[in-house]
């Protein structure tokens, strides 16, 4: 029951988080004219159906597998995750998703600091395929060098790299 | 899957000197599984050999996989018996691969019943497996497949077409492996896979299933350099051979039946995750790799992290703890029987 509890507690705590995050968003959107410096809370991806949620006035970026990418792997039963103050390089295998079809190698998108993994998921590994790109998120990395982050793919590429894929 | 047949006077000689089965005590239309071992006892292939009416003639449906290095060991083998005085000259045995014949496979006893297709031509092999197969076969033949148990084979009309129709498969379920003529394979397997409750079936589905039967992949659990012993197929050997010992590969088999083989296959359970195929395993100590998993998944049947692996002689009883790594993270395992889930045979 406690644990229930507080699982929601915390839910609810992510989402009005997020909120806050898409309202300074939208602030920096009108803001980018004048400044043009800011390029505020966006999402990219890697070829490996990676995405990073990237935050830039924490300069952290919140990384998971996509929708796409939950939907080929099927039912997730388990997923390794990093060690929280590990430090990773771009590229350098972090975890895993376990599927009933498959394993799934996850990649460092960027190189960071490991500052919080989703313990959810050591009990609750279908988050995965629930909200993957929410609430079934990995872990959040603090990026030791942004341009990374600039080079991935945008939402317009990682679409027309997953219409690649299935053709 | 490759079909074929072996007929000739001196088929049922030619079989028992290839594999270690008791060919001879085979009933008719009555199968079993074998393997084809090359001269030092390792596994060329797995297979199933179907005796029908007489001793001059035999179905056998060999892996697709392995076409290759099996019609090579094949042709050598029967050009030699051929060849051989007291053996196959003059009592010659003619060798046949089904060509275009698709092979459809029913299996499963539950409410779906699988069916499952591979490659070459759109409906080559598929699976029909379950225990309805029996109910979804019945209505498509005249045939009384009540009267057909495990390890049968008959000759049914299907469709008005002649199939050969073996009780069995590769799921640990009743089910059915219909060879189907090329001139009606495409329509007989469009009229099974809309049948009431039917459903094709991929290939992954279908090595779930047979590894929560625990029976060996080729080429994942069995490769040549694993003899039949090793791999816990002791039972393909039969008494009789034992005693003769006139097969190829006989030397290494015989001495691992007294002797004991240096590895063993073994069911394992592995705790928090699923370890794959190149997983090491380790002594409970954690110092001392003692074997490597050959395959592995989270059974979807059972709910936990089931595999196979080959781990020293000795560490093979069951319930033995073991360590397996996976990735970077030691996990616990220990030995289990094997099926994971029990067979639901029809005999």
């Amino acid at each position: 029951m406690i644990s229930a509890i507080t699982t929601s507690a915390r839910a609810a705590a992510r989402t009005c988080l997020r909120q806050q995050y898409s309202a300074v968003s939208a602030r920096s959107m009108n803001l980018r004219v004048a400044s043009a410096v800011r390029f505020a809370s966006t999402t990219r991806y890697t070829t490996d159906h990676e995405y990073v949620q990237f935050d830039d006035a924490t300069n952290i970026g919140t990384v998971g597998i996509t929708d796409y990418a939950q939907k080929a792997l099927g039912d997730v039963v388990f997923v390794e995750l990093p060690q929280v103050d590990s430090e990773v390089t771009q590229a350098d295998p972090i975890g895993a998703v376990e599927s009933v079809k498959a394993a799934s190698d996850i990649y460092a998108p960027v190189s960071g600091v490991v500052t919080e993994i989703n313990e959810q998921l050591n009990d609750q590994a279908n988050l995965l395929n629930k909200d993957s790109e929410g609430r079934g998120w990995l872990c959040k990395i603090k990026l030791s060098n942004p341009s990374e982050f600039e080079a991935l793919l945008t939402d317009k590429a990682y679409k027309a790299h997953c219409e690649g894929d299935s053709h | 899957m490759i079909q074929q047949t072996f007929r000739g006077p001196s088929a049922q000689a030619f079989l028992s000197y290839l594999c270690p089965t008791s060919i001879s005590s085979l009933q008719p239309y009555s199968s079993s599984l074998s393997v084809l071992l090359n001269d030092t006892g390792g596994i060329i292939d797995d297979m199933i050999v179907t005796k029908h009416a007489n001793d001059d003639e035999f179905y056998v449906v060999t892996n697709a996989g392995r076409a290759k290095e099996d019609g090579e060991w094949l042709s050598t083998q029967i050009a030699n018996w051929n060849a051989m005085e007291g053996k196959g000259k003059g009592k010659e045995v003619e060798w046949n691969i089904l060509e275009g014949y698709g092979l459809v496979a029913l299996q499963g006893k539950s409410e779906v019943v699988a069916a499952e297709c591979s490659s070459t031509c759109a409906y080559k092999l598929s699976d029909l497996s379950g225990p309805k197969a029996g109910e979804v076969l019945q209505k498509l033949t005249p045939y009384d497949v009540s009267s057909l148990k495990f390890g049968q084979a008959a000759y049914m009309d299907i469709q008005g077409a002649k199939c050969h129709v073996a009780r069995g498969g590769y799921t640990g379920e009743d089910g059915f492996e219909i060879s189907l003529p090329p001139d009606s394979a495409v329509a007989i397997t469009e009229k099974i896979a809309n049948s009431p409750g039917v459903q094709l079936t991929g290939l992954g589905a279908r090595d779930s299933l047979r590894l929560e039967a625990g029976m060996c992949l080729y080429g994942n659990d069995l490769d040549e350099s694993v003899s039949p012993i090793e791999a816990g197929l002791a039972w393909v050997v039969g008494k009789d051979r034992r005693a003769t010992g006139d097969f190829i590969g006989a030397e290494r088999v015989l001495r691992e039946l007294k002797e004991g083989p240096a590895r063993r296959r073994v069911g394992l359970e592995i705790l928090g995750a699923p370890a794959r195929q190149g997983a090491e395993i380790f002594s409970d100590d954690g110092k001392t790799q003692i074997g490597t998993i050959t395959s592995g998944i989270p059974s979807p049947t059972l709910g936990t992290n089931i595999a196979m692996g080959y781990v020293k002689n000795g560490y093979h009883k069951k319930g033995t703890q073991l360590k397996v790594k996976v990735r970077r993270n030691v996990r616990d395992a220990v030995v289990k029987g094997m099926p994971f889930v029990p067979a639901k045979y029809y005999r």
